[in-house]
């Protein structure tokens, strides 16, 4: 450490008050310098190719590749270990990244926490939204998009196509953001034809393609006939209800390609949007906040094209929510609510709009989902 | 003359003959890596892309840097006692695969520990949580010798099934009994107190189960080169009829060499949890009982050169990342080349034994 007692602190006190002078003046373009060159990493837990939850963050990394003055580095299939420390270190050190998109939610705790404060003139933005002010270094930021909207959107799609009147759902792990995805979906069905149930199968697992396809055939043996999911690659899901003749609604990332004529719409991340913000805030030298939330309105996340077999009425209704969820103050879950075992949810009078902190810690399934918590 | 001369060359041979020896089990190895490097060159030149960079990248990576060798050396950290998961039973000669299973295992046990502890020091606690995590993977491994010796039970097919039950048992505690209510959307046990965690060796910046690793390495090689535990241990993996023969304790061999493996196993899960997540959750399942197979395969189950084996193979993954971000290559790309190598090593063990001038009792033949 001696080496640092060389640095000529004199003229950096010199330098310092020059510069503090020029800018002081307005003189000094330090915003634009800034600009000049900023290297952006992405890492990404799983390929980046997945039709899914990789994808749609890679779309919004190829998006910030097209931004000016930016240099993007990319890495795919990085465990959530030691593995995506090194990953982001290797990037900050070899290649000078100074803004960094961790995308998976486990590299938050404990990997970002304890990479950041190493590095704290360089900023850490994580998907997921855990950021608290008390806890957490500053130059961490937490951002994520409320997609049960979408999913509440996908709903109302399979709620016209769906002639048994039964849909089905492939969920990875019942966590609050799963779960809100699952009732949101029943409950955007519901809102066509309030008879219509929801048979949901939890593989357990974030990519598991064997079972994500036995737990769609499971679904389409028992009669649903509009299939979603909430799992990192929907690829198999998709193409499995597809090929049993079942409609299907996206996730994550555009799957129309997959299966065209029996697309209904998907519930897409929008981080195209997202990531070009923040860079551009970065490049202007703006702070960006640390806590971030958006849905449909704020460009957070986007629906897929509406697929030719979704019927004209279906048509209309879908148009007509999605143009009061962009209105604003919109609520899927309003009272009284109950969940699958009878207690009560939502007492009548109560509604949750997308933003209410209560449904982050859902651990129920409403009534008229088949299936269970644990 | 002539008789004299002939002399002083058999003795010149006779010295060297041991040497003759210790030297085909480095050179073959060796060239086998250097063949596998280089078949994976022209793989490369095939594909467009130039193998001086990528191998310059890969040294860069890998150990170019002291960040580089932290990078490494935190890699190659759980694969040192995951790899004696392997080694330790097929000295045996039983092929046990599923040392992940141990290793998941060993990290919920540690953790579930860490939960009862209440106000004890960590020098009392870190001990406990070792223990925990050694006791865990060695009850699951020591179970596949058991099944193996007294039922019969194929010992390969089983630990690789055991390891995907061991993961499900992992995901059912982890987000059931053992949860800790606040971990939302990403399940986990309660966090362990910030006292109980493993920190890091100063200097190298990777923490202690690296160098617990080595001294397990050490220790495993002393154990099979130099007691007579390890000796009978070789004997029965050589011929377990012999060994039968001899009287040599074999049932308890087979549960004792696969339940230390466990053990070893277990301890890498539990540092997983103490130095690297502090809880247990889904991430301990990150394949490092995978790799730690291609580490003792390569390694030919000698525990001292896992130790170099595990190395290079976590300076490999160390260099992924900026062979993906500096040449536009996959990130299976490492993969493919573990894969050369591994080929090529097996290849070259079929040249033991047969190449004239490792093997001095061929030399006086014509």
């Amino acid at each position: 450490m001696s080496h640092s007692n060389s640095f000529p602190r004199r003229r950096f006190l010199q330098s310092t008050a020059g510069l503090a002078g020029l800018g002081a003046l307005g003189m000094l373009p330090i915003a634009s310098a800034h600009a000049a060159a900023i290297t952006v990493g992405f890492v990404y837990v799983g390929p980046k190719d997945d039709f899914g939850y990789n994808q749609a963050h890679a779309e919004g990394a190829a998006a910030v590749r097209k931004m000016e003055g930016v240099t993007v580095i990319e890495e795919e299939n990085v465990a959530e270990t030691v593995d995506v420390q090194n990953t982001l270190e290797s990037m900050i050190r070899f290649d000078g990244a100074t803004l960094l998109f961790p995308t998976s939610f486990g590299y938050f705790d404990p990997h970002i926490l304890a990479l950041a404060p190493k590095y704290p003139d360089l900023r850490f933005q994580h998907c997921g939204g855990l950021w608290s002010a008390d806890k957490h270094p500053r130059n961490v930021g937490s951002y994520f998009g409320y997609i049960g909207m979408g999913q509440y959107l996908n709903g109302v799609a399979a709620g016209h196509a769906t002639k048994s009147r039964k849909i089905g759902f492939v969920a990875a792990k019942p966590i609050p953001q799963v779960l809100l995805n699952v009732n949101s979906f029943l409950l955007g069905a519901r809102s066509v034809d309030p008879t219509i149930t929801c048979q949901v199968i939890f593989t357990g697992e974030w990519s598991m393609a064997v079972r994500e396809a036995e737990a769609t055939n499971a679904l389409a043996d028992q009669g649903c006939d509009v299939i979603t999911c909430h799992v990192d690659g929907p690829k198999v899901v998709i193409e499995t209800a597809a090929a049993r003749n079942c409609f299907v609604c996206g996730y994550h990332a555009d799957q129309s390609a997959l299966a065209p004529a029996r697309y209904l719409t998907g519930a897409e991340w929008n981080w195209a949007s997202v990531y070009t913000a923040m860079v551009k805030s970065m490049q202007a030298g703006e702070a960006i906040p640390n806590f971030v939330r958006g849905g449909l309105a704020e460009s957070f996340i986007k629906m897929s094209p509406l697929g030719p077999a979704v019927p004209e009425a279906g048509r209309a209704q879908f148009e007509a929510t999605r143009a009061r969820i962009l209105a604003g103050g919109f609520s899927a879950f309003t009272g009284p609510m109950k969940d699958n075992r009878g207690n009560e949810i939502v007492s009548a009078g109560q509604a949750f709009k997308e933003s209410d902190v209560e449904l982050e810690s859902m651990n129920y399934l409403v009534e008229g989902v088949i299936g269970s918590t644990a | 003359m002539a008789l004299s001369g002939r002399r002083t060359r058999a003795d010149m041979l006779q010295r060297l003959a041991p040497w003759a020896r210790s030297a085909e089990a480095v050179v073959l190895p060796v060239l086998a890596l250097l063949t596998g490097l280089l078949v994976f060159a022209l793989f490369l030149l095939a594909v467009g892309k130039s193998p001086v960079q990528f191998y310059q990248l890969v040294y860069l990576g890998a150990f170019g840097s002291g960040f580089s060798w932290q990078n490494t050396l935190s890699r190659a950290s759980p694969l040192l006692l995951a790899a004696l998961c392997v080694a330790l039973p097929a000295r045996l000669g039983l092929v046990v695969i599923g040392g992940e299973g141990a290793i998941v295992l060993g990290g919920v046990a540690a953790a579930g520990v860490a939960m009862l502890l209440g106000d004890v020091s960590a020098a009392i606690a870190l001990p406990l949580l070792a223990i925990a995590g050694a006791v865990a993977g060695g009850l699951w491994i020591g179970a596949v010798g058991a099944m193996r010796h007294y039922r019969g039970v194929n010992e390969t097919i089983a630990s690789l099934l055991m390891a995907y039950v061991a993961i499900a048992l992992m995901n059912h505690l982890v987000e059931g009994p053992l949860r800790d209510p606040a971990s939302l959307n990403k399940p986990s046990t309660l966090a362990l107190d910030a006292d109980f965690r493993v920190g890091l060796i100063p200097e190298i910046g990777v923490h202690w189960g690296l160098l617990v690793g080595v001294i397990a390495c050490v220790l495993s090689w002393v154990l099979i080169e130099r007691t007579t535990w390890g000796f009978a241990a070789r004997i029965a993996g050589g011929n377990l009829r012999a060994a039968q023969v001899q009287g040599l304790a074999v049932g308890r061999l087979v549960v004792a060499f696969t339940a230390l493996g466990g053990a070893f196993a277990g301890l890498a899960g539990m540092f997983e949890v103490a130095a690297v997540h502090g809880s247990a959750n889904a991430s301990l399942a990150a394949g490092y009982g995978y790799t730690a197979i291609l580490v003792a395969f390569l390694a030919r189950h000698n525990p001292l050169v896992i130790i170099p084996v595990a190395i290079m193979l976590a300076g490999f993954e160390a260099s992924s990342g900026l062979i993906q971000r500096r040449m536009g290559l996959p990130d299976a790309t490492v993969l493919v080349l573990q894969g050369f190598v591994f080929i090529a090593i097996l290849v070259s063990e079929t040249l033991y034994g047969r190449l004239r001038m490792f093997n001095p009792e061929r030399w006086s033949r014509p």
